[in-house]
């Protein structure tokens, strides 16, 4: 079935035509056609940065927007980080090579005691999917593992996350040990999960509450341009 | 096939389900991140009177602590090998409290989700989802659970899976999801998904329904989506007390006793015969709804603005269910071509 509608051939659409699909096939969640996109537009001699940007990136605000708005829902979600990955790792190495801009780093992971990494794998997929660096700490960190990896990674971005009431009140006690040791201002922090609300992020100290994974990616870019404006 | 619950249904026209396990622990001390379900050996005096806070109450049917009581989430905790000794030992607590209580009590074996995504779009497979859901099960049934209730799942794979391990150790069960994102579980399930899904399963549960989510006004519209989905079989309706706030180092949820009687008398005129609260729902709330559910006679299902009139705004304008439904790719964008996955 594939060869009738459907034999559409990458390689012979121009660069516009060729990023549409790529949008396309990103929410479409199709990895091996975003690969091999990735591959055509490197050989015509795209700017890696540029391939970043201009396909993958602006495919996952996309992805993001449907996602906010009810549209598409986790597994479709899934499936199109899994391809905006699957162009990543083409590019990973050359973006480094070519030492393009950098948004911020992130380092993100569920609370002690909550094993649900569902909504936090979504964070991280979209904020690397929007040019952000990401290292994921996982399931059931505990306080030490969030603030030893946001020294070594020298994070902008401490991002937690959890699923459980039984969970929730632990993001306190991570950061209120910030404030113990005097680094609280040091990192921008965002809290996430379904049984958290905007007031529930404030009332514990975190910088902003993030409804859900598109909504991570707007506030990290908004805080990250206040606090880069602040350092200026 | 007569059982404990169908039975009250008959006689009762509708039960009285329980609260909050979570928030009550937390009351008695529980801190974040411990396991609930460790309470079952290291506090049974607690757990019991968990139970017994939702008997005195009014609840008919309880929920036993063990939400979290399966190898992938005990695995954080160290725990994966005690899972058929502390889901026995939630039902075994859970009986003695029934059985003391002196009318007729149903416990049920609370059975959450792994924490994990199934094949395809995940890593979990189903025959190791079956494996984990069954030994859970066997627990609580050797335990002295009347049936099994399994809650909070968003994922249809996950829903089978457990509907599989259920029939394997051959008990009856209720089977509740969560419907928490625009109207429909984080996997994309409608409330008529949900009809159509209970419905293909070989061992369909005694009664299905919602649990959790994001607040009464939305847990009714779900409930109404049931009804009008063509539900063939009693539905769940188990809520949570408003919304959490966090005060003084513990989160409290917003829902009165009062707004929850309210709740509770429109969810049987939504169409739920089983009632109940979920997250911040606490015996004073459980009191009020069954006092509410005795004195109320039942009248006609409210529509969307009598609920948002009295229990507040929804989460989302659609619940993703008839014509209004947001279609795919939308949002005023042209697709180009949306290919066939090749081979």
């Amino acid at each position: 079935m594939s060869q009738d509608e459907d034999d559409l051939v990458l390689s012979e659409l121009n660069d516009e035509e060729l990023v549409l699909q790529m949008h396309d096939d990103l929410y479409d969640g199709m990895k091996e056609e975003i690969e091999e996109a990735v591959h055509i537009l490197l050989d015509r001699g795209w700017q890696p940065y540029d391939i970043l940007t201009k396909a993958l990136v602006e495919g996952m605000r996309i992805v993001g927007i449907d996602f906010r708005d009810g549209i598409l829902f986790v597994p479709e979600v899934l499936l199109a980080a899994g391809a905006m990955k699957g162009g990543m790792a083409i590019l990973k190495p050359l973006l480094i090579e070519t030492g393009a801009p950098r948004l911020g780093k992130m380092v993100i992971g569920t609370v002690k005691g909550d094993i649900h990494d569902i909504g936090k794998n979504l964070v991280s997929m979209m904020m690397e999917g929007a040019g952000f660096e990401v290292r994921d700490l996982g399931i059931n960190n505990a306080v030490e593992s969030y603030l030893e990896a946001a020294v070594e990674e020298q994070a902008d971005i401490v991002g937690m996350s959890a699923l459980l009431t039984t969970t929730m009140p632990y993001m306190k006690v991570v950061i209120d040990t910030m404030v113990e040791q005097g680094i609280r201002d040091d990192y921008i922090v965002l809290v996430g999960g379904a049984p958290l609300n905007e007031e529930f992020g404030k009332a514990i100290g975190a910088d902003a509450y993030c409804r859900d994974a598109a909504v991570a990616v707007e506030t990290a870019k908004q805080l990250i341009a206040r606090k880069h404006n602040q350092v200026a | 096939m007569t059982s404990p619950l169908t039975d009250l249904l008959d006689t009762q026209g509708w039960v009285l389900a329980d609260g909050a396990t979570g928030t009550n622990l937390f009351a008695m001390g529980l801190a974040a991140g411990e396991a609930p379900e460790l309470w079952n050996t290291d506090a049974p005096e607690k757990i019991r009177a968990l139970y017994d806070g939702a008997i005195g109450a009014g609840s008919d049917l309880f929920l036993t602590n063990s939400f979290g009581g399966n190898a992938s989430r005990l695995a954080l905790h160290d725990a994966q090998n005690r899972v058929h000794e502390l889901n026995r030992i939630a039902a075994e607590i859970g009986r003695e409290a029934a059985d003391a209580a002196g009318r007729k009590i149903i416990v049920a074996g609370s059975m959450g989700p792994t924490g994990e995504i199934l094949k395809p779009v995940g890593t979990l497979t189903h025959s190791l989802a079956v494996e984990m859901f069954e030994e859970q099960a066997r627990g609580l049934v050797d335990g002295g659970a009347d049936l099994l209730w399994v809650e909070t799942i968003s994922a249809p794979e996950e829903f089978r899976a457990a509907a599989e391990a259920i029939a394997n150790v051959g008990a009856d069960w209720v089977g509740t999801m969560s419907f928490d994102t625009a109207g429909r579980t984080m996997m994309g399930v409608t409330s008529a998904d949900m009809v159509t899904l209970v419905e293909s399963l070989p061992n369909p549960p005694l009664a299905f329904g919602a649990n959790c989510g994001v607040g009464a006004s939305d847990l009714l519209r779900t409930v109404l989506g049931f009804t009008a989905g063509g539900a063939a079989r009693p539905i769940v309706s188990k809520g949570n007390a408003g919304i959490p706030k966090y005060v003084d180092g513990h989160i409290h949820y917003d829902g009165t006793p009062d707004l929850m009687a309210q709740y509770a008398v429109m969810a049987r005129d939504c169409g739920a015969s089983i009632i109940g609260g979920c997250c911040g729902t606490m015996p004073a709330h459980l009191e009020q709804m069954r006092r509410a559910l005795e004195e109320t006679a039942p009248g006609p299902a409210p529509d969307l603005a009598a609920i948002e009139a009295a229990l507040g705004g929804f989460s989302s304008a659609s619940d993703g269910t008839g014509d209004a439904a947001p279609s795919r790719g939308g949002a005023g964008r042209t697709r180009r071509r949306a290919r066939a996955k090749s081979e």
